[in-house]
């Protein structure tokens, strides 16, 4: 996490720790990310392999599978998303809150696929904002791995104290505690991704 | 002094749960939506189910979120390049899939397997059925709250991965069979691999059975729960294990041989009641059976050694890639296969016995390269469509065993 | 007694000829029928025959490449198994464009209920008598019937009715 400096005080027991925010909240995030499993179809499978003893996805410190929106913030799209099912993911999506990722596993839910048919999304990031794309049919689970080693990476230089401490979100009852913005995300504009529409 | 008192055992049917019509409280009914985004529904199966208090009221399936178009595609794909297509049917088991359409194409064109070829087969379709079984214990013991049991599944499915990886090259959705054989031999080293787990597995069985066959919860949860009759059964259309589990002795390994199969040593298991638990305990003896099945064909591929794996037939089977570089005829029979492969005019439905029920193609061909009708009969989705029948009446926590043992895999249900 | 003759018992002559040879390649006997002697052989089937469970039922269009069609265009296919006596049975019905109608299986065999459900949403094949006809697979909704031949594999707007649901919630357009 690189930017965390120890100091020492005067006093024997009583130590601090000087780090920047952004560095603190980061460290946080990237080292337990729960992941929304949304285990469409064949990739479903590898990723309960990824989950499973082998591989096991808690040395990452995101084992802790939920498949209840609003506890998870790492969303991983796994397998063919159709048009019948695109309105349930986008409101799984919807309901997870801020802040959130989500992760695109396999060729299906990156682009299509091999489904270039009537019934299936072109790839998830015409209704979802996509954070990373992993390739394969289906991606073995070291792969998915490498994706999230590289989210945490992505999360490390994101700056949410910049959030936190804009004007807009300070606390003005003097209790000094900051409130978080609500979970906006069903109206928020520029949520939509690429453009998408009749590919 | 306290006093012993015996109950009569009594199978709890749908007529025992009794709703009290006179309670104030009574009267509102609940609608629950259940899925399709929901760890216990295997997939993304939706149900909608009309709750008084803990019982079902009604419940009504809705599937066809994973409708991905595959019937669709094989019309404009052609024959061969459907193969792929078959392996994400039903994902839990690539191969037999492929094994199924295969075959259809192998009755319409006219052509035999040859002998080793059809040993290969029947070595991964009872891989495939170890692996899909093994899914099928894992996820629903993960459901009934045995969490254990999902890491000991995991872990043997994990050792089949590296077995099916040596020899395909990919850890599911493998693709390796062809029309006329397989498309690579089985080399010494993985079938010593094989033998060396399959051998090992039996042992695996019974770890398994000794955290669940005898325990009061996995029995409580499971035992004259969604009790389905051998009637019920064949008015749905439902085959494989769970018509087994009803009593009927119906396996198309034995009924109408394939591969090969009335030359193995094998038994069909079959239940009695046809309620979860026996549903589970005929999965489990299958296990047993297949692991015995894949000794023998591993006996027979290491006496036919070096035999022929994909017949010779320039009209159907690619030529090696070496001679197509050298060879003009053969890079002419390359390019007519990949591009321009017909079947003769006519129906053909071929099926297997898949680890859900019967697997079917029905193809019909109009003598072009690509199918007039391409149809997957989906064991699943008859699976799929029995759930209300035993649902309805029973508590809802019943659900969740009912879902896990009917056994149904979403790719294959909506196509 | 063969499966032919189990058939000939339960139906009147001539609403029914064997498949030409050659057209079934499995050696499942094939029955072209009609629509009369197949609504009664339905409902016979299973407790005069011994033709036990419904293995399936789909349809072919036999719309050809150039938009044209030699005959009727839909033949509808329904397969029974018999337990009992091991064989298997094909009844091919030939329907029209313009009125596909077929009668329904789900009196006798219960299972019938889906696969004609499916038949209906991407043939949109009528099943006359089923009492719960509607959409499996494809939304409720969806205008299509996405397997007739001239139903294009890329779909005709797939994603209008995400679209509209998105905008009646007032999503970003996407």
């Amino acid at each position: 996490m690189g930017s965390l400096i120890e100091s020492q005080t005067g006093s024997e027991d009583a130590g601090f720790l000087a780090t920047r925010m952004d560095s603190i909240v980061n460290w946080g995030r990237k080292n337990s990310l729960w992941p929304m499993p949304l285990g469409l179809s064949c990739c479903g499978i590898e990723l309960m392999a990824m989950i499973g003893p082998k591989f096991d996805l808690a040395r990452f410190g995101a084992e802790a599978a939920r498949f209840s929106p609003r506890q998870c913030d790492l969303m991983i799209v796994a397998g063919t998303l159709t048009w019948k099912m695109a309105e349930a993911a986008r409101t799984i999506y919807d309901q997870m809150p801020d802040p959130k990722w989500v992760l695109s596993m396999g060729v299906c839910a990156s682009s299509g696929g091999m489904y270039d048919s009537y019934s299936v999304v072109q790839g998830v990031d015409m209704i979802l904002p996509v954070d990373i794309y992993v390739p394969g049919c289906p991606p073995r689970p070291d792969a998915v791995i490498d994706a999230i080693m590289k989210l945490q990476k992505k999360i490390e230089r994101e700056s949410p104290s910049r959030e936190l401490f804009s004007p807009s979100e300070r606390d003005e009852s003097g209790t000094g505690l900051f409130q978080m913005a609500p979970n906006q995300a069903v109206p928020r504009a520029g949520d939509g991704g690429q453009e998408g529409g009749a590919r | 002094m306290s006093e012993t008192k015996t109950f009569d055992y009594v199978p709890a049917g749908p007529a025992d749960i009794k709703v009290d019509r006179d309670d104030p409280l009574h009267g509102e009914l609940l609608k629950l939506n259940m899925g399709p985004q929901h760890p216990a529904t295997h997939g993304v199966l939706r149900l909608q189910l009309v709750l008084d208090g803990e019982s079902i009221v009604s419940c009504d399936p809705v599937v066809g979120y994973l409708h991905r178009g595959k019937e669709k595609s094989a019309e404009s794909l052609g024959w061969r390049k459907f193969f792929p297509h078959t392996d994400r049917l039903d994902y839990v088991q690539p191969l037999l899939n492929n094994i199924a359409y295969a075959r259809g194409l192998e009755s319409l064109a006219g052509i035999e397997v040859p002998q080793r070829a059809q040993e290969v087969r029947v070595l991964l379709m009872e891989l495939s059925r170890i692996m899909a079984h093994l899914i099928y214990l894992g996820t629903t013991a993960i459901d009934l709250g045995a969490i254990a049991l999902f890491f000991m599944t995991f872990t043997e499915r994990e050792k089949t991965y590296e077995l099916l990886d040596a020899y395909t090259g990919h850890r599911m959705n493998n693709t390796y069979i062809r029309m006329g054989g397989v498309y690579a031999d089985l080399d010494e080293d993985t079938a010593r691999a094989i033998r060396t787990w399959v051998e090992a597995f039996p042992a695996k069985i019974d770890e398994f059975e000794a955290m669940l066959t005898g325990n009061a919860i996995w029995y409580g949860r499971n035992k004259d729960v969604g009790v389905l009759s051998r009637a019920d059964c064949l008015d749905l259309g439902l085959t494989g294990p769970n018509l087994r589990g009803s009593g009927e002795e119906w396996d198309l390994r034995k009924t109408e041989p394939y591969s090969g199969y009335e030359t193995y040593d094998f038994d069909v298991p079959v239940g009695t009641v046809g309620d979860c638990y026996d549903r589970y305990l005929v999965r489990i003896e299958e296990m047993r059976q297949s692991a015995k099945i894949c000794l023998q064909a591993l006996d027979r591929l290491e006496k036919s050694k070096g035999a022929e794996f994909l017949l010779e037939d320039r009209r159907y089977v690619l030529p090696p890639k070496s001679s197509v570089h050298s060879s003009m005829e053969e890079l002419i029979h390359q390019f007519k296969i990949v591009t321009d492969m017909r079947l003769p005019r006519g129906t053909a439905y071929s099926c297997v016995e898949s680890s859900k029920g019967e697997l079917g193609f029905m193809l019909a061909s109009d003598g072009t390269a690509r199918p007039l009708r391409c149809h997957v009969r989906a064991p699943g989705l008859l699976n799929v469509q029995a759930i209300p029948r035993v649902a309805e009446g029973r508590l809802f926590s019943d659900m969740v065993a009912i879902i896990g043992s009917l056994d149904f895999v979403m790719g294959e249900v909506d196509r | 007694m063969s499966t032919l003759e189990r058939i000939a018992a339960l139906l009147p002559a001539g609403g029914y000829v064997e498949a030409p040879a050659g057209k079934a390649k499995d050696g499942i006997l094939t029955l072209e029928i009609e629509a009369e002697a197949l609504a009664l052989a339905l409902t016979r089937l299973a407790p005069e025959a011994g033709f036990e469970t419904v293995t399936l039922i789909t349809a072919i269009d036999h719309m050809d490449a150039d938009g044209l069609v030699r005959g009727k265009r839909f033949e509808v296919c329904y397969q029974f198994l018999s337990l009992a006596h091991g064989d298997r049975v094909r009844l091919l019905l030939s329907v029209d464009e313009d009125d596909p109608k077929a009668p329904t299986a789900t009196k006798a065999f219960a299972g019938a209920a889906f696969m004609e459900r499916e038949c209906f949403d991407m043939f949109g094949i009528v099943f006359e008598g089923h009492d719960n006809l509607r959409r499996l697979l494809m939304p409720e909704a969806f205008e299509h019937h996405p397997l007739r031949k001239d139903f294009p594999h890329r779909g005709i707007e797939p994603d209008k009715l995400y679209n509209q649901w998105n905008r009646e919630r007032g999503g970003a357009p996407s």
